[in-house]
């Protein structure tokens, strides 16, 4: 059976239902949502990849590389804010997380 | 079945078993262990589809950066991470559900759009039409057409990093440091202190 974009879209919609079953089933530990998050921008890759290469059209892998870019950035933040977190309270439960009251 | 064909079934398995064993994980080392193989196998399926350049790209930036980074809070951080994973049964049939609805409502979607729709069949042709190699493809739409947006995505990787650098950075306070400044503004007026010393007094 030949390999059509279908497959592609299989899974990455598998993996996309990973990252959001994963938050829901983490949601004390920040460090397995953030993960969970990098999960769900990768399925997002995935699809940006999959149509740039079946539509013959670069733009796609273009998108991809900035999706690449902000997940790289949006990991780096998430993470110094955990560990600033962690310096200040000694906890990363997100329970405690709540001195905003938001 | 082909070649290819078995290639993307290993790739896409290992990813999907990889990606479960992420969130299922009792460790969060091996959940970070387990993303770095997802990574991995992923990069294997862009290379697969023709797209080589993201798929080392992947490696590089993933596995070289993100997921060492992963690695190295979750093991600095000296977290009670049993404590962490209380309630994960509790939590388990909401996502489960929530999983499922989220399933469902894209096999819909990509169920009808691939009924209706010619290009599923259509091969990967990207660079037998033009000649030119992923990465040369990539860069001649990158730097020209779209230039300002790769200026943007350096701008967003220069917030992070003097982000990142700022949250993090800490001056403990007993700790000598020089301070060039200071150094530099010193003059002999005062660094020294003429005292006359009047016989019989002292200072």
């Amino acid at each position: 059976m030949e390999i059509g974009l279908s497959h592609y879209l299989t899974v990455a919609a598998i993996l996309f239902t990973f990252g959001t079953v994963g938050i829901f089933l983490n949601r004390k530990n920040v460090i397995v949502i953030l993960m969970s998050v990098e999960l769900i921008l990768l399925a997002v890759n995935i699809n940006l990849v999959a149509f740039s290469a079946f539509l013959g059209n670069i733009v796609g892998q273009v998108f991809a590389l900035l999706i690449l870019t902000v997940a790289a950035a949006e990991a780096a933040i998430g993470l110094a804010i955990l560990v600033v977190y962690y310096r200040n309270r000694g906890s990363i439960a997100v329970e405690d997380i709540n001195a905003m009251k938001g | 079945m082909s070649v290819a064909a078995a290639f993307f079934y290993l790739f896409a398995g290992v990813l999907v078993a990889s990606a479960f064993m992420v969130i299922a994980s009792r460790n969060p080392v091996h959940s970070v262990l387990f993303l770095i193989l997802c990574f991995v196998n992923a990069a294997g399926l862009f290379i697969l589809i023709g797209a080589e350049f993201l798929g080392l790209i992947l490696v590089v930036v993933y596995v070289g950066a993100v997921a060492v980074l992963f690695l190295f809070v979750v093991m600095m951080l000296d977290v009670d991470f049993v404590e962490l994973r209380q309630g994960f049964l509790q939590y388990l049939p909401i996502g489960v559900l929530v999983g499922l609805v989220f399933l469902a409502e894209l096999v819909l979607v990509v169920g009808s759009w691939a009924s209706s729709a010619t290009l599923a069949t259509a091969p990967a042709v990207t660079q037998a039409v033009s000649g030119l190699t992923n990465t040369q493809q990539l860069g001649r739409v990158l730097y020209t057409e779209y230039v300002y947006f790769f200026q943007a995505a350096g701008m967003v990787l220069l917030v992070a990093m003097i982000g990142a650098i700022v949250l993090t950075l800490r001056h403990k306070p007993n700790v000598k440091r020089q301070d060039i400044s200071a150094q530099v503004a010193r003059t002999p007026k005062d660094g020294m202190d003429v005292v006359k010393v009047r016989p019989g007094q002292g200072i």
